[in-house]
């Protein structure tokens, strides 16, 4: 089919003066793969139907829009208490000085910069290769062009238990920074890592994970999603189950102008879990989106997602969630809730969640609600002594806490609720 | 302690009146008993005294030791010691009961500007409390009322006054869906915190409850009134004959 020629001209002019990064052989293929995907798709305009109610014209112009950095008055930083080896990129850039020794992990870790020179087997099959699965049956261009173009990430393979869980911190230094960073993630059978994602990254930010789960093995990934108010994102995660596989993905998303999750997740193997859960908070010019798109392709699979929004002075929350079950996925198990709590009648929450069933012993569910305080519960609270503000908080905290009982590691639960509750203390304290 | 005069309340979104000048003084350490006919405003008159939203008042006063409360906020009436047992007990799902009790008593502690308590002396202070209404751990961890029997939710009520120590007790209908053992247990917990400085107001419609809470006075209300006064016999009088004739005589 023909682009429509909008839509080719936006695409040649986001693609204008940039090449593909320098990549030995493999990486180069599949990076040219993935131009060729994107010239095929072009980038989204404002018409497209996954498009509706997020406006992708700053995350597909040439340039990014400036992002002011964010003074986080000490704040501090997410995960701190966590025994971890930390990575960090600074506008997209990889700082060695700042970062642990990746060895600390005891995985395998290569920065995609260094990886193309050499011969990575297994990064071969999966770099771009879980992105181009997912292009169907929808579209994701910005995938596409940052698999062709990212500069950086890393790529991780665990053979056993990762030592400690490897954490990526995304520094924002300048307020023009474009940056787009691919990671790919291989577990082989029975192997366990924790992936932890912090910090706004840059003014624009993309980022692609791919993470190929094997059969037996467990991957839990936990982001927070920086406080940087003008900051723009737009990521996606793509993943694959094996058989009896374990898959835990949750974000905290604060502040930022523009956040589009896209979580595509396929359950190949028989027995395997996936659960896909948000917080996100926001006040004022806010706007959020997640977007969700579990295909169950196996027998006796649970699938799970837990989203909830509080939404303030006109901030806006997104959910597209959709749970794609084919023939012969009998015995599926598919859960989805999104939920927003608007706390005044500005803010507005849009939700499409979808099933489409084709296997006949399966048992889905899924809700959405939005909703303003429960007025009674915030008069009882307070005819027991706790001011307007404190109880409001408190409520907003009882809200969201469904989302948080989906970490299953309790230092790390603890982490984030602490977060959740200094941003309400600043709003509502 | 408490002195309501000539309270008149009507809705604020119909043009309804409910409390037509309302009279009622509860002196310190006393217990006041409050009956009378369905609809007749007690439970309004119990939520215009804690701040509720959606009441107007549009005459008259109440000052609890020389404050007016009208003009307070929810939980400033609160620190300044006044509690409401509700008649319908609000579920809060997501909020943990100890939390809530905690939540509750530092606030006003602070609003007092008293020192907060610290979590383990907190823990010790509730559980004792609790374990004379048989509250057991497992509903002190659970979130506040839900899925708690209506029984269980009037103990929690009486847990939460057991806790804050308010200095006035507003009780409304504490007794109905009690049987009989947790009615007694309710009973003694209230008996427990009667004292010189504290005072009660009771509103139940039946006498059995008295029969454990003895009041000093007896108020009846009819139609947004007090429209009598009197001993705890009044409230046998009212057990036997109903209201018709008593209402008959005032009217
Ligand atoms: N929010 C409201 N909207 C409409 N009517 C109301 C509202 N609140 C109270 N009323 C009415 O005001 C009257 C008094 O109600 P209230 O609950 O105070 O009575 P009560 O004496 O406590 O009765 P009961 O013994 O049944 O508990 C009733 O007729 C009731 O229907
Ligand atoms: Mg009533």
């Amino acid at each position: 089919m023909a682009l429509a020629q909008a839509k080719r001209a936006a695409t040649e002019a986001r693609l204008e003066g940039l090449s593909l990064p320098a990549s030995g052989a493999w990486l180069a293929q599949a990076r040219g793969a993935a131009l060729a995907r994107l010239s095929e798709m072009g980038l989204p305009g404002r018409r497209d139907e996954y498009w509706r109610w997020t406006d992708p014209t700053t995350l597909a112009a040439a340039e990014a829009p400036a992002a002011a950095l964010f003074d986080d008055g000490g704040e501090r930083p997410a995960f701190d208490k966590i025994d971890r080896v930390t990575l960090v990129f600074v506008d997209g850039v990889f700082d060695a000085a700042a970062s642990d020794d990746p060895a600390a992990a005891e995985v395998e870790i290569t920065r995609l910069a260094e990886a193309g020179a050499q011969d990575i087997h297994w990064a071969k099959d999966l770099y771009g290769a879980l992105e181009a699965r997912g292009q169907a049956p929808v579209a994701r261009p910005f995938a596409a062009l940052n698999t062709a173009i990212a500069t950086d990430g890393v790529l991780i393979r665990a053979t056993g238990k990762a030592a400690k869980p490897v954490s990526l911190v995304y520094r924002h230094a300048s307020e023009t920074s474009d940056a787009i960073l691919h990671h790919c993630v291989k577990l082989e059978e029975g192997a366990e890592l924790t992936l932890l994602e912090s910090g706004p990254g840059a003014a624009r930010f993309s980022t692609v994970l791919e993470v190929e789960v094997g059969d037996g093995a467990a991957f839990h990934h936990i982001r927070t999603q920086g406080r940087d108010h003008e900051r723009r994102v737009a990521a996606h995660l793509f993943a694959r189950l094996g058989a009896e596989s374990r898959f835990k993905t949750f974000t905290l998303t604060a502040n930022g102008v523009l956040t589009r999750n896209e979580t595509v997740v396929e359950l190949t193997g028989d027995d395997s879990v996936a659960h896909i859960a948000g917080a996100a908070m926001g006040d004022g010019g806010f706007h959020h989106d997640d977007t969700v798109f579990i295909t169950h392709d196996a027998e006796r699979c649970e699938s799970r997602q837990v989203f909830k929004k509080v939404l303030m002075n006109g901030a806006e929350g997104i959910f597209q969630g959709k749970i794609l079950v084919k023939p012969g996925a009998q015995k599926t198990d598919g859960y989805q809730i999104s939920q927003s709590l608007l706390l005044d009648e500005r803010s507005q929450f849009l939700a499409k969640p979808e099933l489409e069933i084709y296997a006949d012993d399966v048992q889905c569910s899924h809700g959405s609600t939005s909703g303003a305080i429960d007025e009674t519960a915030l008069y009882y609270l307070r005819s027991r002594g706790v001011p307007e503000r404190a109880a409001q908080a408190l409520l907003v905290q009882a809200f969201l806490a469904q989302t948080i009982e989906e970490i299953e590691d309790e230092a790390l639960s603890e982490d984030i609720r602490t977060r959740l509750e200094a941003w309400l203390a600043r709003r509502l304290g | 302690m408490l002195e309501i005069k000539n309270l008149h309340v009507k809705l604020e979104e119909e043009d309804k009146v409910i409390l037509k000048g309302v009279n009622l003084t509860v002196e310190t350490g006393k217990v006041h008993a409050i009956m009378g006919p369905n609809g007749s405003g007690k439970s309004t008159l119990s939520y215009v005294l804690s701040g509720r939203d959606g009441y107007e008042v549009t005459d008259g006063s109440a000052v609890m030791d020389g404050e007016e409360l009208l003009e307070m906020e929810p939980e400033e009436r609160a620190a300044a010691g006044l509690f409401l047992a509700f008649q319908y007990p609000v579920e809060i799902p997501g909020v943990g009961n100890m939390t809530f009790l905690r939540t509750a008593v530092n606030a006003q502690r602070k609003a007092r500007g008293e020192e907060e308590m610290s979590a383990g002396e907190f823990l010790k202070f509730v559980r004792e409390k609790a374990k004379a209404l048989k509250i057991d751990a497992e509903m002190l961890k659970r979130p506040v009322n839900v899925g708690f029997s209506g029984g269980e939710k009037k103990r929690n009520e009486i847990l939460q006054m057991a806790v804050l120590e308010p200095k006035m007790c507003i009780l409304d209908e504490t007794d109905s869906g009690l049987d009989v053992d947790a009615m007694k247990l309710v009973a003694d917990g209230v008996n427990a915190l009667r004292s010189e400085g504290r005072s009660f107001l009771v509103i139940t419609h039946y006498q059995r409850l008295l029969d454990h809470i003895v009041p000093d006075v007896v108020h009846i209300m009819a139609d947004g009134r007090i429209v009598k006064t009197g001993g705890p016999e009044l409230a046998l009088e009212v057990e036997k004959n109903g209201y018709a004739d008593l209402l008959a005589e005032v009217m």
